[in-house]
């Protein structure tokens, strides 16, 4: 009989599509896990709405489940319950090793311009924060693009959510 | 959910599917690569709500998201006459995504007030995607306002954010493009 802590497990082995360095339980999107009678519920509440890696994430926990020789369930929510604090601290630190800066902690109130363009984001690569916002947008959703003006070197910021 | 909610999801994702069909067209040809990022993922995002939106009132009806999305008769779409133009012109563009965006966080205020604890849940997620979509309209808005072109494409734009029921000769168009593949290849759209 599968346990759900070895749900758990297998679903941490899965890489994040388009971010291979961290595991779809480290970025946070695993918000439950259920099990009864050989039935694994799993509650899954996507990044951003228009991720195209969703899809993947869907069929890979899927797959896992079968894996251990259970029938899945995913139920997708499709709430605010995810947010860039849901990255376990282990995730984040992942991502800035591999040269994407971590969210800045989520606010009440929606992120802002200024807070965009102020000099509070440091550099994955030399630690500086005298880094600048190139574009609010970037190769993702969930990514904009900096610049860093004491290595000079661009990097993604993980935009907070 | 009753016909009214569902009326008016409807409306959004229109909004946001036809918007964001609209804003992919300047995908590889932005004036500014960082633009051609930015409306690329401006694009994705909308897509993304209308599909979220989609699913909600799909689910109510026993049908598919796709089959809103894609197979209603153009007179049915309940889109507003502002996102279905096809503008070429950058200062259009920006007055467009500027006039849009004011009057969809208006909406997605009152609609993260909604009793349903579903459509309150997804409205707040919406939002908070939008926030970075109003940022990018603002900085464009600040750095545009005093220029004529600009100030003229908001005053001519602006009624057509009303425009509800009767739509412009464009939106067939753009549908009959959106749905060649899934009219085509039906199983070519299939996940």
């Amino acid at each position: 009989m599968v346990t759900e802590a070895q749900v758990w497990e297998a679903l941490a082995e899965i890489p994040d599509p388009e971010i291979p360095v961290i595991s779809l339980v480290d970025l946070g999107v695993v918000r439950e896990v259920n099990v009864q009678d050989g039935q694994v519920r799993v509650d899954f509440t996507p990044t951003f709405l228009g991720c195209p890696a969703l899809e993947v994430m869907h069929d890979a926990m899927a797959d896992q489940i079968r894996a251990l020789g259970a029938e899945p369930q995913i139920n997708v929510c499709l709430d605010d319950s995810w947010s860039t604090d849901r990255i376990t601290p282990a995730g984040r630190e992942k991502l800035r090793a591999s040269g994407f800066a971590p969210p800045a902690p989520r606010e009440a109130a929606a992120p802002t311009l200024v807070q965009l363009q102020s000099n509070a984001h440091r550099c994955p690569y030399c630690g500086s924060t005298d880094t600048r916002l190139e574009n609010i947008f970037g190769p993702t959703p969930c990514r904009s693009l900096r610049y860093c003006a004491t290595c000079r070197q661009p990097f993604e910021q993980f935009k907070t959510i | 959910m009753n016909e009214q909610e569902q009326q008016l999801l409807l409306e959004i994702a229109d909004d946001e599917l036809i918007l964001g069909w609209r804003d992919s067209e300047w995908t590889g040809i932005a004036p500014l690569l960082e633009e051609d990022v930015a409306f690329s993922s401006i694009a994705q995002n909308e897509i993304g709500h209308a599909r979220a939106l989609y699913e909600l009132v799909a689910r109510e009806r026993g049908i598919t998201a796709d089959e809103l999305a894609f197979d209603r008769a153009p007179e049915d779409y309940l889109c507003a006459q502002i996102v279905e133009l096809r503008l070429l012109d950058w200062a259009q563009t920006i007055a467009r995504h500027y006039l849009y965006e004011e009057a969809d966080a208006i909406r997605l205020e009152r609609l993260k007030q909604s009793t349903d604890s579903e459509i309150a849940g997804l409205a707040a997620k919406i939002d908070r995607e939008e926030a970075y979509h109003r940022m990018h309209a603002q900085m464009w808005h600040e750095r545009l306002q005093d220029e004529p072109r600009y100030v003229s494409a908001l005053n001519e734009l602006r009624p057509l954010l009303e425009q509800r029921g009767e739509h412009t000769s464009e939106l067939g168009q753009l549908l009959e493009e959106m749905t060649m593949v899934r009219r085509s290849q039906p199983s070519g759209t299939k996940w």
